[in-house]
């Protein structure tokens, strides 16, 4: 995004559907019910949606099926699956579509019933040719190989990633919307059942079943809708492989440069950001996007979360609903990294509410450290 | 060895003859994996195939855990060969828990899941 684009969308309605069991619900049942709270939120009805912005994990033209499923015509249809960043993804090209007026009211929603209908990750991608004989379990094995890689070059140790899960964990205690509240030690992450070395089952998100959305209108009339609006003031993305074994550096991911694009494009920097979401689909996670965004300098990702200094009333508030680790986790978490800072921003954050957030930082991440895309999303004072 | 248009059955046709042979860029002089039309260093469609002398390293390692009811802990590492590139493997003849990021193996060609792959073992001496 560059700065033509700077403040021009705003997001005027967010809503959730379904956390933790959904029970009987499909996931397009969960997507409807996430789509008509953020509706609802934003005081619209679904027929004042004309774009869609949606992938799920069900079928191959996922959003063609919600927009039957909802009974809408959307005349402006995005259904890139670049995995977990999708919706962060989204608040690009629904800036862009809403600024050229290719719809007016920008509606970007997912759902997944993965919990209740499997118990695991759903997912329809095929293992990669040059890895499958190996037998990697996907997507920790992936996570594993560069948390190892992590730990060589720098020293990161397994305390520090359980750091991040215990952090996690401490939003989420505080958070009544969060499926795992129960107490979380860092001797608990280090004992608990080992997946692939060095992540336990405690370095790992949940799975959960889930939905969330968000409304998107143009920023002139953003002003007009029930909440304080959320502009987009930057967001960009970058694409550095697919396959694990493919990346250029194991600790180093594509979130540099997607996040050096939107500060950019926001005329912000870190130290100017309030509350910082990310999405952890693993502890390693964190501390990578943290140093790759530029809060540390890369390999002191491990330092920077040691000892509670993302936790409530740590020194940077990280993933301040929960996170992956502990709120919510539907096999793609991107909607939510938007959805809390969006609603930090508004100050109707469903946990902790930090004061006077005007800046807010939502990171998605897709595939195996695959697709990074970063989002800055500002109050009206940021315009 | 001559430059093909199927860069896929080349490597694989490699390995069911037992060999590793990779792609060497006629242009930028890099070798690279896997095997494609396009060089990902500098995007020259003419390739020379070379076997690869099989030294290279342990880049990053894990160990999967599963159950002895179904095959117990398993290894998968990246490895890197000295001609400059990474690839997952397995090394054999080691427990999963002792390969270790920095150690120096030999790759050759073996099977995994039924099919010739490149495995790893200790390098000798
Ligand atoms: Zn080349």
């Amino acid at each position: 995004m560059t700065n033509q684009l700077r403040g021009k969308a705003a997001i005027v309605g967010t809503g959730h559907a379904g956390f933790g069991e959904a029970h009987g619900l499909t996931a397009y049942e969960i997507m409807a019910q996430a789509a008509l709270a953020a509706l609802g939120d934003a005081g619209l009805k679904l027929n004042a949606v004309d774009g869609l912005f949606c992938t799920m994990m069900e079928d191959s033209m996922p959003a063609l099926m919600a927009a039957e499923y909802l009974g809408i015509r959307p005349r402006f249809v995005e259904g890139t699956m670049t995995g977990g960043s999708s919706f962060v993804n989204y608040l690009t090209s629904a800036t862009m579509a809403l600024e050229a007026g290719l719809c007016d009211v920008a509606l970007i929603v997912y759902g997944s019933n993965q919990r209740t209908a499997s118990g695991k990750l759903v997912t329809v991608s095929r293992p990669p040719p040059y890895e499958a004989p190996y037998n990697p379990r996907y997507p920790i094995s992936a996570y594993a190989l560069a948390a190892a890689r992590h730990m060589h070059e720098f020293g990161t140790t397994r305390e520090q990633l359980a750091d991040v899960a215990v952090a996690a964990r401490g939003w989420a205690q505080q958070n009544p919307e969060a499926f795992e509240r129960g107490p979380l030690t860092q001797e608990q992450v280090l004992s608990a059942r080992m997946v692939c070395d060095p992540l336990s089952v405690r370095d790992c998100c949940l799975v959960t079943d889930g939905g969330g959305a968000v409304v998107l209108v143009r920023a002139e009339r953003a002003k007009d809708f029930p909440k304080p609006p959320v502009y987009v003031l930057g967001s960009a993305a970058e694409s550095a492989h697919r396959q694990i074994s493919q990346m250029p550096d194991f600790t180093v991911t594509a979130a540099r440069e997607s996040g050096q694009r939107a500060f950019a494009a926001a005329g912000v920097k870190p130290a100017d950001i309030d509350v910082v979401e990310l999405y952890d689909a693993f502890t390693i996670n964190t501390i990578l996007f943290l140093e790759d965004l530029g809060f540390c300098k890369k390999g002191e990702g491990g330092t920077f979360v040691e000892g509670g200094r993302i936790a409530p009333g740590g020194v940077l508030p990280v993933n301040t609903n929960g996170g992956g680790l502990s709120c919510v986790h539907p096999g793609m978490y991107g909607i939510f990294t938007i959805i809390e800072a969006a609603r930090q921003i508004r100050g109707d954050a469903p946990g902790l509410q930090i004061k006077d957030v005007n800046l807010a930082l939502a990171h998605g991440n897709g595939g195996v450290l695959t697709s990074q895309v970063t989002a800055i999303l500002g109050s009206a004072a940021t315009l | 060895m001559e430059t093909t248009g199927h860069p896929d059955k080349m490597f694989r046709n490699g390995l069911a003859e037992g060999r590793i042979i990779l792609p060497k860029c006629r242009s930028c002089g890099k070798f690279h994996f896997f095997p494609r039309l396009v060089c990902p260093h500098c995007h020259a469609m003419e390739f020379a195939w070379h076997p690869v002398s099989g030294r290279g390293e342990i880049h990053t390692t894990t160990v999967v855990r599963q159950k002895p009811e179904h095959g117990g802990d398993y290894n998968i590492c990246m490895v890197e060969l000295e001609e400059g590139v990474r690839m997952m493997s397995r090394v054999e003849g080691l427990a999963p828990q002792e390969v270790k990021i920095g150690m120096v193996v030999t790759a050759y060609v073996g099977e995994a899941a039924g099919g010739a792959a490149v495995l790893c073992k200790p390098a000798e001496g």
